[in-house]
């Protein structure tokens, strides 16, 4: 019934592979957070801008990204736009995708952030003579940060696993893509996968311990 | 001086201001009183552009506050507003609160800025707050403090709108007295209350709103000892 035995030998000899993977993957993940929380912020400013035709577009983003499998979307990036002759590498395809669902998941997190900051703040603002842009830049943007950052942290939790993926447009430089790689050479599948899987928990775990850290230092008020 | 001419505004089907005419004068103590829903707080962002007005004109200094291309940035920097709910911004300290507008919208250096800040919070009995966050302060002291805000711009009018309405009745003292201690700088000031002992003290002329309409402005003495009209002295009578 189950005849599979275990050798871990050679899983363990490229750990320091793996370990290189993981450092590509962590860099794709948080490479792909600051292009999204950059994108959010803009598609938040379109959806607020009163302009139709931003807010529209603004909304179809956040719609797609968010009811659309991250695969399809990183797909996308890397076929999809392959058809209109843009040829993205791997790398850069399964950055694009990461990030753009990043954006959609992000603005829809500052939207309901947004609810949160009292009408109020802003009227007082203005009643200052701060101008529309000083009073988001200064007054609603650090608020709504601070009020989204866990679910943005979720959002970087997301991010880190969603570079898996990147092995269905060929990435091989990251974890995923060296695990799938050695399994390949060598079968020991099992072996292999459960030393990636241990390595994302231990990355996932350690940002979000970051992310805890950077929040007690940031939000002292 | 400011010239409220015939103002009317409304929400919707309801009309909440019908017609007001008043002016105020430099250096003058103005109150008004009224039950809720009577149109006095919502004249008061009216005056300084935060809600637009259906019809009538209101000048300030000679400026058409809803006039076609009327700088109302600039214009706010020299006509202070505090609110019944203080709204201190949450994510600076006292300190930062008061310095922020005069140093983005005024463009003062970071020096000049904190001078300004530190003065008017020490006489609104702050000085040592100026690291706290606005959490940390309780109601009456966040309520000073966004009063420190409005006058650091150095504005030229003051509006209060019904500024210890929100207060615990222990804090309202204090409020009260950073409002006397202006008004006798001679500090130009409209004050919406609900506080009539100080009504009396402080104003000039206490005007009396009943329901979008201004029915009566009078010295307090007068409007308090002989009111003229029976909605002023239904309104009194209850409040009393």
């Amino acid at each position: 019934m189950f005849n599979y035995s275990f050798r871990w030998n050679q899983a363990l000899a490229a750990l320091p592979q793996m370990l290189d993977g993981a450092r590509v993957t962590l860099g794709i993940a948080l490479q792909s957070m600051a292009i999204g929380l950059v994108l959010a912020v803009v598609l938040t400013l379109c959806r607020r801008s009163g302009n139709w035709f931003a807010a529209a577009i603004a909304t179809g983003w956040v719609e797609i990204a968010r009811n659309t499998p991250g695969l399809f979307q990183i797909y996308m990036a890397h076929f999809g736009l392959g058809a209109f002759g843009i040829h993205l590498s791997p790398f850069t395809a399964l950055l694009s995708g990461i990030a753009f669902n990043n954006a959609g998941y992000l603005a829809e997190n500052f939207r309901g952030a947004l609810t949160a900051i009292p009408e109020t703040q802003t009227r007082a603002a203005r009643s200052l003579g701060l101008s529309g842009g000083q009073t988001f830049q200064l007054i609603v943007l650090p608020q709504m940060l601070r009020i989204a950052f866990l679910p943005t942290t979720n959002q970087m939790v997301w991010a880190i696993l969603m570079t898996s993926l990147g092995v269905t447009v060929g990435m091989n430089a990251d974890l995923a893509g060296v695990t799938q790689e050695l399994n390949a050479r060598s079968f020991r599948t099992f072996e292999f996968f459960a030393i990636a899987a241990v390595i994302y928990y231990l990355i996932t775990k350690a940002v979000t311990l970051a992310a805890r850290l950077v929040a007690w230092r940031l939000f002292i008020y | 001086m400011i010239e409220i001419q015939n103002v009317r505004k409304s929400f919707g089907s309801l009309e909440v201001l019908k017609g007001i005419d008043l002016t105020v004068h430099k250096g003058e103590v103005v109150t008004i009183i009224g039950g809720s829903g009577s149109g006095k707080s919502t004249l008061l962002t009216c005056i300084n552009g935060l809600e637009p007005i259906a019809s009538g004109r209101i000048v300030v200094d000679g400026i058409d506050v809803h006039g076609k291309g009327t700088n109302l940035d600039a214009l706010r920097s020299k006509i202070g507003i505090v609110f019944q709910q203080w709204n201190a911004f949450p994510h600076y300290t006292g300190l930062e609160n008061v310095m922020l507008a005069p140093r983005k919208v005024l463009g003062l250096t970071r020096q000049a800025a904190e001078e300004i800040a530190l003065k008017h919070l020490t006489a609104v009995g702050l000085a040592d707050k100026l690291t706290v966050y606005p959490t940390r302060l309780s109601g009456g002291q966040q309520q000073r403090m966004a009063i420190a805000r409005a006058l650091a711009m150095s504005p030229e009018y003051m509006l209060f709108d019904e500024v210890t309405s929100a207060l615990d009745p222990m804090l309202v003292g204090e409020v009260l007295d950073t409002l006397r201690m202006l008004a006798s700088q001679g500090m130009t000031m409209i004050c919406v209350t609900h506080e009539m002992k100080f009504a009396r003290e402080v104003s000039d002329r206490v005007a009396f709103f009943h329901r979008g309409v201004m029915a009566e402005i009078a010295p307090p003495d007068a409007l308090f000892g002989a009111p003229r009209e029976p909605e002023t002295r239904a309104f009194l009578a209850a409040t009393h």
